[in-house]
Parts: C-alpha cells; sequence; structure tokens
C-alpha cells in the first residue's frame, strides 16, 4: 500500500534551488498531515555534500543517486533513476517543482509509474487519505480541482506559490545512496551545455520579476528595464510583442507562449496587458503597473499603478530605488 | 522520412470561459477553435525538415470529427495525411490521452514524431513526454532548432538559465517550443490541394483516466487596485509602497 511523501530536488552550481526548497516545504506540511514522514530524492554527480540542506528544509529520509552520467538532468535519464528510487519508497504523493527541469522529468515519472499528474498546481489539500490538487487552465481564467483515480498522485507546485519550512529541521537525517544502473542512462548525446552567469536571477523563481513591452518604443531601451531589474536584484521578463519583433530572447518572454511566473512583486512596464500576456503572471502577490495609457488592461488587474510614460518613469524609479536602498 | 505530428484543437485564446451547469467542465457551445500554437509551430518544423529531406507528414489528433476543420487547415500548410483518433471527450486527462496516442503509434513506422510542449487549453506540458516514454523512444524537449543528418537528430532546446545542444537516434520524439519554426500561412493552392489529401477517422477504445476532475472555479477576483499618481512625480509615493508596503527595498 502506498503511503508517505516523496519530493524531488532540483539543484545547481551545489546548491539547492529555491524551488526546491518550497517543494520540500509542501511535502513537510504534507507528511505531517498523513502523519507519515518526507522522502526525499537527489539526482546528479557528486551530490552527497547537499543531504543537510536537504534535512534542513524538510526531508526525513533522502535518496541519494549519484552518477557522472547523470551530471545534467536529462527526461529519460534522471527519469528513469527517480523512477528506481520511487519504488523504494512506494509514496501516495509524489512532488516536483514546476520549472523547466520539473516539467520535464514529471511526465517522464508519472508515464513509467502509470500514475495522474497534476502540473503547475497552485493548491493541494488532504482530507484524511484523499488529495485534490488546484491548478490554473485555459491561460488562467479558470482553475481545476482533481482528484486521483489511484494512489500515486504526481504533483509538480508553481515556484513562488508554496512557502518553504517557515524554520529549518533539527536533527539528522537517514541518507540512503542508490545504485545508479548503467542501461538506465539518457540517450540523448549532450553535444553542449551554454548556461547563463549563474548569479543571473532565473525568471520562474525570482521574487521580483520586471517586465518591458511595447511602451518602450525601441529595442535599446530595454536597458532601463535591465537598471530597474539589478537595482532591485529581481528578473528580466519581455511581453510576447517586443519577442516577436525580436528585442529580446523567447526566454525572457512571459504569457502563454512563454514563461509563468508568480513572483512576489511583478512590475510591469509599458505593457499593455493582453490576455496572453496575463496567463503568465496574473498569479503574481503584487502587480505594479507602468503605462502611459489609463485604459490599459493591466491597471484592471494591477495592485498599484503609475500612468506615465515608461521612458520616464523608470530612469527616476531606478535612481530613487537605488538611493534608498543605499538610505 | 516519415514525420508524424500531433495537433489538438483548442478553445482560441481569447474565448472567455464560462463554467457549464455540471461545475465541472467549461460550456463548450459558444467556443471557437484553433490549433494550439505550439503545434503550429511544431508542423512548420516539419514542413521545413520535409522540403528539405523530402519524405511526407501524417498529422494525428485525439479528438471529435469536427477537428477535421483544423486538421485541414494543416493539411494546406504542408501536411500529406491525417488521422483522427475519435474520442468526444473534451477534458481527457493526458495520461489517458499519451496511452491511446501511444496504442496507435506503436502501429505506425515513423522518424520524427512531434507535439507542442503543452497545449495551451489544459496546460499540462505532459502528453510529448509521456508518449515518449511509453514507446521508449529518446525525447528532445522544448527544441528550438533541428537538424535531421542520416538517422541522427540533432537540436538546440531550451533549459533553465540557457540553452544545450542534443542528439540522438532516429526514431525520435521532439516537443516544440517557439522559435522552432515560424507557423506557416496556407496558401490558395495548398488549400485546393488540402480539400483531396486523404483523412482517416479511426474508432479507439478509450484507455482509464488518472485524474477525476472534481470542480471548476473563477479565479478570485484580485484586490482593487489603487493609482499612486501620474508621471514622474509619483515615483516618490511608488519607491514609499516598495518599501512600507511591500518591504522589498
Amino acid at each position: 500500500m502506498a503511503q508517505g511523501v516523496l519530493a524531488y530536488v532540483e539543484h545547481r552550481s551545489g546548491e539547492l534551488k529555491k524551488a526546491a526548497r518550497e517543494t520540500l516545504g509542501e511535502g513537510k506540511r504534507c507528511a505531517t498531515t498523513l502523519g507519515t514522514s518526507l522522502t526525499a530524492v537527489i539526482a546528479g554527480n557528486n551530490v552527497e555534500g547537499l543531504t543537510a540542506a536537504i534535512h534542513e528544509a524538510g526531508a526525513d529520509r533522502i535518496l541519494v543517486v549519484s552518477h557522472p552520467s547523470l551530471e545534467e538532468a536529462t527526461t529519460d535519464g534522471t527519469g528513469r533513476a527517480v523512477v528506481a528510487a520511487i519504488k523504494e519508497a512506494d509514496p501516495a504523493l509524489i512532488l516536483f517543482a514546476a520549472t523547466a527541469e520539473g516539467k520535464d522529468i514529471a511526465p517522464y515519472v508519472a508515464s513509467a509509474l502509470d500514475a495522474g499528474l497534476a502540473t503547475d498546481c497552485v493548491g493541494l489539500t488532504i482530507d484524511g487519505d484523499s488529495f485534490t490538487a488546484k491548478r490554473p487552465v485555459f491561460a488562467g481564467k479558470s482553475l481545476i480541482n482533481v482528484k486521483p483515480v489511484d494512489l500515486p498522485l504526481v504533483a509538480s507546485l508553481r515556484p513562488n506559490v508554496f512557502p518553504v519550512l517557515s524554520e529549518p529541521q533539527t536533527g539528522s537525517p537517514e541518507v540512503v545512496n542508490l545504485p545508479f544502473d548503467d542501461s538506465h542512462a539518457s540517450r540523448l548525446r549532450i553535444k553542449e551545455t551554454k548556461a547563463v552567469a549563474a548569479d543571473k536571477v532565473e525568471l520562474t523563481e525570482a521574487s521580483i520579476v520586471v517586465s518591458g513591452g511595447r511602451g518602450l518604443q525601441a529595442p535599446e531601451n530595454f536597458g532601463l528595464i535591465e537598471g530597474l531589474a539589478d537595482a532591485l536584484g529581481a528578473a528580466v521578463g519581455a511581453s510576447r510583442a517586443i519577442v516577436d519583433a525580436g528585442w529580446r530572447p523567447h526566454e525572457e518572454q512571459v504569457g502563454q507562449t512563454g514563461k509563468t511566473v508568480s513572483p512576489q512583486v511583478y512590475i510591469a512596464c509599458g505593457i499593455s496587458g493582453a490576455i496572453q500576456h496575463l496567463a503568465g503572471m496574473s498569479t503574481s502577490q503584487t502587480i505594479i503597473a507602468i503605462n502611459k495609457d489609463q485604459e490599459a488592461p493591466i491597471f484592471g488587474i494591477a495592485t498599484y499603478g503609475l500612468v506615465g510614460d515608461a521612458l520616464e518613469v523608470i530612469p527616476a524609479l531606478t535612481a530613487a530605488v537605488k538611493a534608498a536602498k543605499e538610505g | 522520412m516519415h514525420q508524424v505530428v500531433c495537433i489538438k484543437r483548442v478553445p482560441d485564446t481569447e474565448t472567455k470561459v464560462k463554467i457549464g451547469s455540471d461545475g465541472k467542465s467549461i460550456d463548450l457551445s459558444s467556443v471557437k477553435y484553433d490549433i494550439s500554437p505550439y503545434d503550429e509551430i511544431a508542423l512548420a518544423a516539419a514542413v521545413e525538415l520535409k522540403e528539405k529531406h523530402g519524405g511526407e507528414i501524417t498529422l494525428l489528433t485525439l479528438g471529435p470529427g469536427e477537428a477535421q476543420k483544423e486538421l485541414r487547415k494543416c493539411l494546406a500548410m504542408g501536411a500529406d495525411r491525417a488521422v483522427i483518433l475519435k474520442d468526444d471527450n473534451p477534458f481527457r486527462d493526458p495520461a489517458s490521452t499519451s496511452t491511446m496516442l501511444a496504442s496507435y503509434l506503436s502501429t505506425v513506422t515513423f522518424d520524427l514524431l512531434y507535439f507542442g510542449n503543452k497545449a495551451v487549453d489544459s496546460d499540462g506540458s505532459q502528453v510529448g513526454i509521456r508518449v515518449a516514454q511509453k514507446l521508449d523512444l529518446p525525447v528532445i524537449s522544448l527544441a528550438t532548432r533541428i537538424e535531421v543528418n542520416d538517422k541522427e537528430v540533432t537540436a538546440h532546446r531550451e533549459i533553465e538559465g540557457g540553452e544545450q545542444v542534443v542528439a540522438a537516434d532516429l526514431p525520435c520524439v521532439i516537443t516544440a517550443q517557439k522559435g522552432l519554426s515560424e507557423p506557416r500561412h496556407a496558401s490558395l493552392k495548398g488549400i485546393m490541394a488540402a480539400k483531396k489529401k486523404p483523412l482517416e477517422e479511426i474508432d479507439i477504445e478509450a484507455t482509464g483516466e488518472k485524474l477525476e476532475i472534481v470542480s471548476m472555479e473563477t479565479p478570485p477576483a484580485r484586490t482593487e487596485g489603487r493609482i499612486v499618481g501620474e508621471g514622474v512625480e509619483a515615483v516618490p509615493e511608488l519607491v514609499r509602497v516598495l518599501k512600507e508596503e511591500l518591504k522589498i527595498l
């Protein structure tokens, strides 16, 4: 009989990702409600050193699969390693972060286990031994509540929605090193990985996002967005209009055909707020809109609005933010 | 080279979503449909490769007979034939969709099998990867560029904070990310030719679902916003909000 909760732990540059700590935090809360324990799975190369951090973030038991061929996460290679680990634990609930990596590995794992997968959940409730997952559909215009027909349930959690544990867990975890079966290695041959600077804030996980749109008028003005983002320690986003126009790369696009973000604060500069854009950011906790058109739809969902030309307002705002931080 | 492109018709993005009287579905009576945008990108990529390497493109849809309309549009964009696996459940769980598609695809020989990385109605991001797992094929997800050389596919793919270049043996599954290709417009000649291209409807046994929709709801309304002011003069008030109300400075 499946029981217990299992969380897949993402890491980068030798550290747990923030989304991983959120997954572990929610996993621990679910395990406590169910009166059971939280098992974490970490896969990678030389990742044994992360067990203390994984324990602090909520795991009671940690399954470690460490092997050179897991150096980079792959859909099938990491997927098979995680499936093998899950068979050790037989959990009722399996959690991933709904990051690019989580959205890649979770479907592979769910398929191998013949299990249902609720993608990009914004809520998870447990009533007795029954789970309900809440997730946005139709570009965020509706939310559906789904229940698994049988267990386990696999769910990926939208970053920045579920809190990390308020206090690091003390004590020491049970750590189990699992072998990696060579036949599980990915069938992709990785030729090259071009990663951006490790200190750059990832868009989907950032607590603050500053996005720019057509109101910036010309590609060279996007530097204003980067300047404000730097001053705030924020990640940079872009509207579809300026990505389609070739001003910015697609990886920065926020919206239905781009990334979904849910930061603490989202600052939309010169973005009108088409439904296609709202789909990618409408669950942000606070939305600040800067737009010269008072009638722009973005003001309809903004928490705070400033009516003005982004080209004039952003430099003044950036200077004032810097001054406030120094003061 | 035989390429198969899986197509889903989805409610148009501008569609107003009205929850049905059962409280767990949407009222589809006034919905306008379109091809899911990532599927359109996948098809355009397949057409580009066909222009270089020859061969045929088959479209595959799990859905109702009405999907003929969207498939004819895809045929006009350069595909050669289409298959509808008939299904009348518009809210089918991705686990079930995947096993049904995989069961049909296990009878087909192909070199490349494409999916959009997600369908923009259910936003599940899972069917392509699940089908690859079921068929035990390599999968390149979030592909932004592909080339085929003999029996190998090389692709660029988007990863968090960067890009990866990978290669795999054919047959291989690709999930399309924006940038892989530009969606095509059908020419008048294409539209005329599409009318004569074969479109087959096949009955398929529905497989069990793994998730049950319990209810559907409208997202909670956001609290009424506040305009802090106009122009540069409002910047000090906005900074005060960032500092005192949002506590991010």
